[in-house]
């Protein structure tokens, strides 16, 4: 069978990806008129504050042909070919219509005038950007959803805005006049004009845009107006075609999704179902998967779909789920917060029917599931704790709307695979993979679910190791005898131990070999080393920013040479010394530090390097100093105990030669400064780390990257790296925003001073063990025997270097 | 007790004093060309383990980090973290395994002595 999509948007693509997961053998070819594959619009904003497109783009899935930059013109229903407009013939068994909307752009005088744009695609963001460099003020027409979004990106183009609702109120869709009224206060506390109600008689201008004209005939200065007044399904080609077609426009589908032709489908905003265009990315997946599997032999059927939405726009949570409207509704309102939520339900106060959420979107996760169903407590005492309450949400309720998928099918995707963890739902179910508004749900379905989801550190501690922090931290403990006499159980492990010991480090308690702490050292910062497989340790000098003189190299050399080190270079731009037994440690450290050279911490849960590129010192393309930023970021957290090892990189150019997105943090230079990417991740579990803040200058960058790092520590579970932290971050990137660059916690003064105190309080650690009687006696393989090398111990030659002799391994 | 069943001190040697031992941290001595892993627990017990790894081999159990589970003092390999009773040297994570233990006591002097000759108490 041939499948032909005519269209390459968000729900071709999960057509695309559907066909493929359900093994469709066929050929599949899709046609899109924009220059690359289907992109996530949802993200669009995102655009233009530093993600590419390339980062916005889905990849195409395997065996699918893609003809890109091309318009199907014309379809011949009577051979099944349609043509393209370079004059290329698809032949198909199975045509799908996947042809999206256009932006609807109202009749007025002016309107084609240089200066007007939609907001839809790539090329709009980039001609906006670009008119926007010329222009000091923005209208957008229109107050829904999308128009407050491209509000929020003119703002952020630095444009003074405007926005032009005809509704009294912004978002009517979504919200009440009650809601309104609190979202219009947000809206307008960051600086962006409303004028509701209004309208746009037409655009001012000569050659280009000079401004808008209301209704009224009051003028709004302007050199850029976006129009986003709704839109309009592209059905011009089934139109031509002659396929039915609504009054109002749209595809008439019935609801396997198949058009008046049955060889014929239609999904996404160009369908129209039961007289209904669905406009959300939601509903459009579902019709997207409802037609694979039609096309593959299914009976699914699109019936349908919740228009819930929750929304963050212009940094305000904006919600809306069941029906706007019922007999009796409860609402609460703190306007000094700018907090509005307003329940729905039936007359006898028994069932919900829907609700409105501004400034707090708490209600639309926890009540969402219970829309149609008996209220789970009282309308007020729902409406007071938000989402605290602890709800059994019934089987059949959606939990991600993005998705399509039930308390049910969660429950039983837990069960069957033994999941214990938000990340193993997101794989399995794909809940929560899209918006993410469901996770905390899925936190509470799982705990719910039986599993256990013990915070629990280990047998000794019920705490997790955030509390732990936290009670060490408050209660200003530092000693581990004294957690653990006054908070746990027993006399530790090695899980507790090193775990207790790198939050006492991170609090800044001295050297880690001091007092009692040096027993609760894991053996590779017992000996300040790494233990290999043969009972040797390596040793790593730090090298910032894997920068070195020529001296320092001989010196390094020589050291590998005189005590007969294997040498090899590491992934972090420095140098690995193998093959040392733990009495050779404090004779070699001995001529490093005289050369100059201090720990790598390659041995500790801390920061390992900041790798980077060559920069704009000698590359031809560099834009800014990276190495000058690497050495100085390295030095500023070298020494820093964390949950885990953090490793960084800093590159001149968005070459990006520094793999810098692999990293726990990464900064990647652009014309304007720096952008700042946190949660990447290579090893066992390959991540990208994600755009946190972009163009920033150095202070900025310096002080987001302290919060990040001090939120990370005092966070984060045990061996939790940034990437799986950020994952299971209530909120993700957005809470982490606010917390670190809005300080929406009140907490970065905090964070600040500790940092202060990290980067002023640092020592190097080796130094101060050689210079320690006390602390190199644990220096000797026997205690007995003080100058007697490990007899176990024994080498090969490979490659003109050492290599361990194979240990056999089981009893003896 | 041990050295009450043995004939005199010939059996055991002194290998080190007891203020050499880190309280719950282990030391290696060598005993006889034996490798001989000694801990020191937070309670002030003595006890000598075989210093090699079953897992890996490698004589590194001395190094690994003492503590609890439940009632009984353990020492977690550092190679791959399996945990040994330090009372009987069975490892608590697969109790086919095991390492010899040996036995260990205290002069009034504070000498700390071992002895090679009886494996188990």
């Amino acid at each position: 069978m041939r499948v032909l999509v005519v269209g390459y948007g968000p729900a071709a693509h999960r057509f695309l990806e559907t066909l493929r997961e359900r093994g469709f053998g066929g050929t599949v070819t899709v046609v899109g008129e924009e220059p690359r594959p289907a992109y996530d619009r949802v993200a669009l904003t995102s655009y233009l504050s530093g993600k590419s497109a390339d980062d916005l783009t889905y990849p195409v899935p395997e065996g699918v042909t893609t003809l890109l930059g091309r318009r199907i013109v014309a379809i011949d229903r009577e051979s099944r070919t349609a043509t393209a407009d370079d004059g290329s013939v698809t032949p198909y068994d199975v045509l799908v219509l996947a042809t999206g909307s256009a932006p609807f752009v109202p009749p007025v005088p002016g309107r084609d005038l240089p200066g007007c744009f939609v907001y839809r695609t790539i090329e709009d963001l980039d001609a906006i950007r670009a008119a926007a460099a010329h222009a000091t003020s923005g209208v957008v027409v229109g107050g829904g959803l999308l128009g407050l979004e491209a509000a929020d990106a003119l703002r952020g183009l630095g444009l003074a805005t405007h926005v032009v609702e005809m509704s009294p109120w912004l978002m009517p869709r979504q919200v009440d006049e009650g809601g309104g009224a609190v979202l219009r206060g947000h809206v307008e506390s960051l600086g962006v004009r409303v004028h509701a109600p209004s309208g746009v008689a037409e655009i001012a201008g000569g050659d280009r845009v000079e401004g808008l004209v209301q209704p009224d005939g009051s003028v709004i200065a302007a050199q850029v107006v976006v129009f986003s007044a709704g839109i309009r399904p592209r059905d011009e080609l089934a139109r031509s075609a002659g396929l039915a077609v609504g009054e109002r426009g749209g595809i008439v589908v019935g609801e396997t999704l198949r058009t008046s032709d049955p060889a014929i489908y239609a999904i996404g905003e160009c369908a129209l179902v039961n007289g209904m265009i669905y406009g959300l990315a939601g509903p459009c997946q579902t019709m997207a998967e409802v037609a694979a599997d039609q096309i593959t032999g299914g009976r699914a059927t699109f019936t349908g779909a919740d228009m819930s939405a929750k929304l963050k726009l212009l940094g305000v949570e904006v919600a809306q789920f069941g029906a706007m409207g019922g007999a009796l509704d409860v609402t609460y309102m703190d306007p000094v917060a700018g907090v509005y939520k307003k329940l729905f339900v039936s007359d006898d106060a028994a069932t919900l029917l829907g609700g409105i959420c501004v400034g707090d979107a708490g209600p639309y996760t926890s009540l969402k599931p219970f829309v149609g169903k008996p209220l789970p407590a009282a309308p007020s005492d729902l409406l007071f704790t938000g989402g605290g309450v602890a709800l059994d949400i019934p089987d059949d309720a959606q939990v991600c709307s993005c998705n399509n998928v039930t308390k049910g099918a969660i429950g039983a995707a837990i069960a069957d695979h033994g999941l214990t963890d938000v990340p193993g739902i997101k794989a399995c179910t794909r809940a929560g993979t899209t918006c993410g508004s469901c996770v905390p749900l899925l936190k509470q379905i799982l705990v719910k679910s039986g599993v256990e989801v013990s915070k629990a550190l280990c047998e000794h501690f019920t705490q997790s190791r955030a509390e732990l922090y936290a009670i060490a931290q408050v209660r200003g403990i530092s000693t581990f005898s004294q957690l653990i006499a006054e908070h746990g159980t027993g006399r530790g492990c090695d899980i507790c131990k090193p775990a207790v010991a790198s939050i006492l480090a991170s609090l800044g308690n001295g050297h880690i070999l001091a007092g009692e702490q040096a027993a609760l050292q894991d053996t590779n910062d017992h000996f300040l080393a790494n233990l290999q497989k043969n009972g040797t340790y390596s040793v790593v000098p730090r090298i910032p920013g894997g920068e070195i003189t020529p001296e320092k190299l001989i010196v390094i050399g020589e050291v590998a040479r005189d005590f007969g080190l294997y040498t090899k270079i590491t992934g972090g731009q420095r140098i690995d010394l193998f093959g040392a037994r733990v009495e050779q440690l404090p004779q070699i450290w001995r001529r490093l530090v005289d050369a100059g050279f201090e720990s790598g911490h390659a041995y500790g849960k801390a920061l390992r390097t900041v790798k980077s590129c060559v920069g704009s010192t000698w590359c031809r393309y560099g834009v800014q100093d990276a190495v000058g930023l690497a050495i100085m970021l390295e030095l500023r957290y070298r020494g820093l105990r964390s949950p885990h090892k953090i490793k960084a990189a800093v590159s001149g150019c968005a070459r990006e030669c520094a793999e810098a997105r692999g990293k726990d943090f990464g900064v990647i230079a652009t014309e304007l400064g720096w952008n700042l990417y946190v949660g990447g991740n290579g090893g066992f579990k390959p991540r990208h780390a994600d755009l946190l803040a972009a163009d920033l200058d150095t202070d900025t960058l310096v002080r987001t990257i302290d919060r990040f790092l001090m939120f990370y520590i005092r966070t984060a579970d045990r061996l939790q790296r940034t990437s799986t932290w950020l994952e299971g971050l209530d909120g993700g990137l957005d809470h982490l925003r606010s917390v670190i660059m809005d300080d929406s916690l009140a907490v970065c003064a905090d964070l600040d001073a500790q940092m202060d105190r990290h980067v002023s309080g640092y020592f190097d650690e080796w130094r101060a063990t050689i210079d320690d009687p006390d602390k190199l006696r644990r220096f000797v393989s026997f205690v007995n025997a003080p100058g007697v090398p490990d007899p176990s111990i024994s080498f090969e030659i490979e490659r003109e270097q050492i290599k361990p002799v194979l240990l056999e391994a089981g009893p003896r | 007790m041990i050295d009450t069943l043995l004939p005199d001190a010939l059996y055991w040697t002194p290998v080190c004093h007891l203020a050499d031992l880190m309280p719950e941290r282990g030391a290696a001595v060598l005993v006889g060309g034996r490798q001989v892993a000694l801990f020191r627990t937070f309670s002030g017990d003595l006890y000598a383990l075989d210093n090699r790894d079953p897992y890996s081999g490698a004589y590194v159990l001395s190094r690994g980090i003492v503590g609890t589970r439940g009632a009984e003092p353990t020492v977690a390999s550092p190679m791959h973290k399996q945990v040994f009773s330090l009372v009987t040297g069975v490892c608590l994570d697969d109790e086919e395994v095991s390492v010899p233990i040996y036995p260990v006591r205290v002069a009034a002097d504070g000498t700390v002595l071992v002895t090679m000759e009886v494996s188990v108490v």
